[in-house]
């Protein structure tokens, strides 16, 4: 206890984070300043880190996927961070948060102006400025460029350099999250002078991406890409007691099983990521461990089931699962009860049990908004379509009229209970498959399981999750801080079909007036409070027409560290490695 | 001799184009997203990925990608991969010295071992040696590598703390204790590797020691009053290593493809890696160079083969 004093003391002292000035002030993060400890730079050896995918590529702006933008983020550094509680925190190139009580945000909520700290320089030396910002909105908004994060620059009217450390960003609109643009994951600075000329179509192809300068805390030494980075100390880090390691290393490839391991059995390195493996094997590898400890955390993502409102019959040819078709029983007359049935007959609490250990890797919900109280709606919990009761949904399909036949398959105008029902190929996913098989047939439907390949899943191939043709999928996504987003992608405007070639988020074809408008009132409204208040709206209406069926809240970090590692702060809003400037390792 | 292998080189165009035609026609035609990982990431709209895939040139038609691809192959480009956004040569090369290390070694370990051990198993037909030998042998080559390589590391990683499991690119040998390091962490997946191969192998020329052993030109070496050691080593094993030395150059391609199951398990960078991480990624550039160069060395070590056995074999002479 005394060291932990002693260490928030010495935290303050140094620190550039803004605990003191700015915290009191509503939305910005709490968790500003992480509990650190009292070391020197250069204190300590190696730090080990393991990931089971290989980062391939480490600048974030030319990312594939969470490898990438973790391996990226020692390097790469956006303005601001989102902090643990999903607001914005300043361990980045900003000097504090912008809100309107200081006024770096406009009291019409649509000009942010950022201040950069001070005497920034970039690992070469070379200092930063409010020109190398400006210079990355341009690469992300640039379309020729194609940076997988440009959706944050959308709404960006300019982004101005007013002077050498001051940036101020304007929104076409006013906004509830002022921070879109420079805050989290996906907006870290570029260096002007590297990437100056990797704009545009040889954006990809560009190799300062496999060799990116950044404000980090560590530099690159090498990187064999899909397989492992190093890193050392970067001298010209601006905070001069850290980091703590003298050179990093993180190894891709392999799987999670070997991963956690490595962790929790061996102690052969000091982070595993994403340990996503079967809870009761997991639990039985943290259990013993003298080495190890698991780190997990509750996050935004919800494994849920999604309900197909078009017909994907395939007699229909090219109007297959189109909006304008109507699916036979989950969409006809009697298609909210139908629905509310399969919802009654959902056992999610089994599912979280069994096979997410109850809160290891993930626990059961019936919520689709989640990640932060503010948001999450306490209303669900006593609707009848949460709650799992065989006999009532039996009730509900025999008083309206669809009746058993002699195969046990319910049935009525000649339309059977008949589902087909993909995932993705995972061990987890297809014991989910196998018990909600059991659940529903046990009120009367027939299910046929199929279990798709991810790659193929998540693709604009005929069998892709988008495309939906069949009459029930089940995946996890989750919402960013910018909740309006998240909920948008169940309006009526976002319906995936052939004319947008399926890219839009509405894979259920989806489309309710009342929904929309709701959805359209978030957009406009700038008060967080009220915000949140349409946004529990919004799920309540998703959970009580049964558009999703939730089942899990899965945890986005399930993660291992060694038992001397400190400093780690779970957050499921940003990178893994958001504050690996305070990682450290006692003795 | 010299124009039988013009001939041969010729007749490897036609074939090779045609490999590389099925190869990159299936990987087209299957389906899988190299973007597939951002599906479920809410920052990364659908329209954002499709301008993605613009980029990575995936919305021109299959068979104008394959013509674009054939052309940068004849000019020695394989084109960027596009998960890595790295020339494809340099990911192989950079992976190439991995995967000769540790499935090269395995290869050659396997062959050194498995001549003496199926040279000994013929001789002394059914004695200990022999029985020991051929159970050996029939582990070696009926359990899958997958599941020897995760014993290996349960009993000689997590219980004895022997040997790491997790394969360091980055060690470099420069001393003793570095080169030590080395085979420590190499050992696991070259047993598992050597293994299988010195199995096979062994069967192999046990069988064909077996044939020749009784063959009146063994019976004439012996009558010659040469010594057993020398009937052996001199005459039988001579004439049996023919078809192996074919077998064995018939398997080098393999050793150049890597190992994806075993270089998987250990995490060793090699080309078989890569290969089944750029299959799931649908990275097809990649795929499309490792298959086709795979063919390329087939087809190369099929001429040696019959070259080498013209060579070894004098009743052999190719017109």
């Amino acid at each position: 206890m005394a060291l932990a004093v002693t260490a928030s003391i010495a935290l303050a002292a140094c620190t550039n984070t803004p605990s003191t000035g700015t915290s009191p002030s509503p939305g910005v993060s709490a968790s500003a300043s992480p509990a650190a400890g009292t070391f020197t730079r250069g204190q300590g050896g190696e730090l080990k880190i393991l990931y089971w995918q290989a980062p391939t590529i480490l600048n974030t702006h030319q990312a594939t996927g969470t490898k990438d933008y973790d391996a990226s983020r020692l390097i790469q550094e956006p303005l601001a961070s989102w902090g643990v509680d999903g607001k914005p925190a300043a361990n980045g190139l900003a000097k504090e948060i912008p809100t309107v009580a200081n006024g770096g945000v406009s009291s019409d909520f649509t000009t942010v102006t950022w201040k950069l700290i001070d005497g920034l320089k970039w690992s070469d030396g070379t200092a930063v400025t409010a020109d190398d910002v400006v210079f990355t909105s341009k690469y992300m908004a640039d379309e020729a460029t194609a940076d997988p994060n440009s959706d944050f620059m959308t709404g960006v009217k300019s982004v101005v350099a007013t002077n050498p450390t001051t940036v101020t960003v304007t929104y076409s609109a006013p906004t509830a999250n002022p921070y879109q643009f420079g805050t989290g994951g996906g907006n870290e600075i570029l260096q002007k002078a590297q990437f100056e000329k990797c704009l545009g179509a040889k954006a990809s192809e560009c190799p300062e991406n496999l060799k990116t300068i950044g404000t980090g805390p560590y530099k690159l030494t090498e990187f064999k890409s899909g397989d492992v980075v190093t890193y050392e100390i970067n001298t010209n880090y601006r905070d001069a007691k850290k980091p703590f390691f003298k050179t990093v290393q993180f190894k891709g490839g392999g799987d999670a099983l070997s991963a956690a391991r490595a962790v929790f059995q061996t102690g052969d390195v000091d982070y595993g990521w994403n340990l996503q493996v079967e809870a009761p094997v997991l639990k039985s590898l943290i259990q013993g461990s003298t080495k190890g400890d698991y780190l997990g955390k509750a996050s935004s993502n919800v494994e849920r089931v999604n309900v197909n409102f078009a017909n994907p019959d395939p007699a229909l040819g090219d109007q297959r699962s189109e909006p304008t078709t109507k699916h036979p029983f989950f969409n006809g007359p009697d298609g909210l009860i139908v629905r509310q049935a399969l919802a009654m007959a959902t056992d999610r609490a089994t599912i979280g049990d069994q096979l997410y250990g109850n809160g290891l890797t993930g626990t059961s919900t019936c919520n689709q908004l989640l990640g932060n109280d503010d948001w999450t709606s306490k209303n669900t919990a006593s609707m009848s379509v949460c709650k799992f009761d065989v006999a009532a949904a039996n009730k509900l399909l025999d008083d309206n009229g669809w009746a058993k036949g002699s195969d046990g398959v319910r049935a009525k105008g000649g339309i059977k209970l008949s589902v087909l029902f993909a995932t993705t190929v995972n061990t987890l996913r297809q014991k989910e498959q196998d018990i909600l098989k059991a659940n529903w047939e046990a009120i009367g439907f027939k299910v046929e399981l199929r279990s798709i390949s991810a790659g193929v899943f998540f693709s604009n191939a005929a069998d892709g999750a988008n495309r939906f043709y069949y009459d029930l999928s089940m995946f996890t996504n989750g919402s960013t801080p910018d909740i309006t987003g998240y909920m948008a992608g169940w309006t009526t405007k976002q319906i995936a079909q052939k004319s947008n070639n399926w890219n839009q988020n509405n894979y259920h074809r989806y489309s309710n007036p009342a929904y929309d408008a709701i959805v359209e009132q978030m957009r406009t409204t700038t008060d967080q409070t009220k915000l949140n208040q349409l946004g529990i709206q919004a799920n309540d209406i998703l959970i009580k027409d049964v558009v999703v069926i939730p089942l899990v809240n899965r945890f986005q970090v399930a993660s291992g560290k060694s038992k001397t590692l400190q400093g780690t702060n779970l957050n499921p809003w940003d990178s893994e490695m958001w504050n690996i400037a305070d990682w450290y390792k006692t003795p | 001799m010299g124009r039988y292998i013009i001939r041969r080189l010729l007749i490897a165009i036609p074939t090779l184009l045609v490999i590389s035609f099925v190869v990159y026609a299936i990987l087209a035609l299957a389906p899988g997203d190299p973007l597939s990982q951002f599906a479920t990431n809410p920052n990364v709209p659908p329209e954002v990925r499709e301008r993605i895939r613009e980029q990575l040139g995936l919305n021109q038609p299959w068979h104008i990608r394959y013509v674009k691809w054939l052309l940068a192959l004849v000019k020695g480009d394989f084109g960027y991969s596009f998960m890595s956004h790295l020339p494809v040569i340099n990911l192989l090369i950079e992976r190439l010295p991995n995967t000769l290390a540790v499935v090269g070694v395995a290869y050659v370990l396997g062959v050194a071992l498995a001549v003496p051990i199926g040279m000994i198993s013929a001789v002394k037909r059914y004695s200990i040696f022999d029985h020991l030998a051929t159970t050996f042998a029939f582990i070696g080559f009926s359990v899958p590598t997958f599941f020897t390589g995760l014993l290996l590391i349960i009993l000689f990683s997590i219980n004895l703390h022997w040997f790491p499991f997790i394969y360091d690119s980055t060690l470099k040998v420069r001393d003793f204790a570095s080169l030590i390091d080395q085979m420590k962490q190499s050992i696991m997946p070259i047993i598992v590797l050597a293994l299988f191969d010195t199995a096979t192998l062994a069967r192999y020329i046990r069988a064909e020691m077996l044939e020749h052993l009784p063959l009146d030109y063994v019976r004439t070496a012996r009558g010659k009053g040469i010594a057993e050691r020398l009937v052996v080593v001199r005459h039988v094993l001579r004439n049996s290593l023919i078809p192996v030395v074919t077998l064995v150059a018939l398997g080098v391609p393999a050793v150049f493809a890597g190992a994806i199951v075993t270089e998987q398990i250990f995490r060793v960078p090699g080309i078989g890696e890569l290969l089944i991480r750029s299959i799931n990624d649908s990275d097809t550039p990649v795929v499309a160079a490792i298959v086709f160069l795979f063919a390329v060395l087939v087809v190369l070590f099929n001429l040696i083969a019959d070259v080498l056995y013209a060579v070894l074999d004098p009743r052999i002479r190719y017109a």
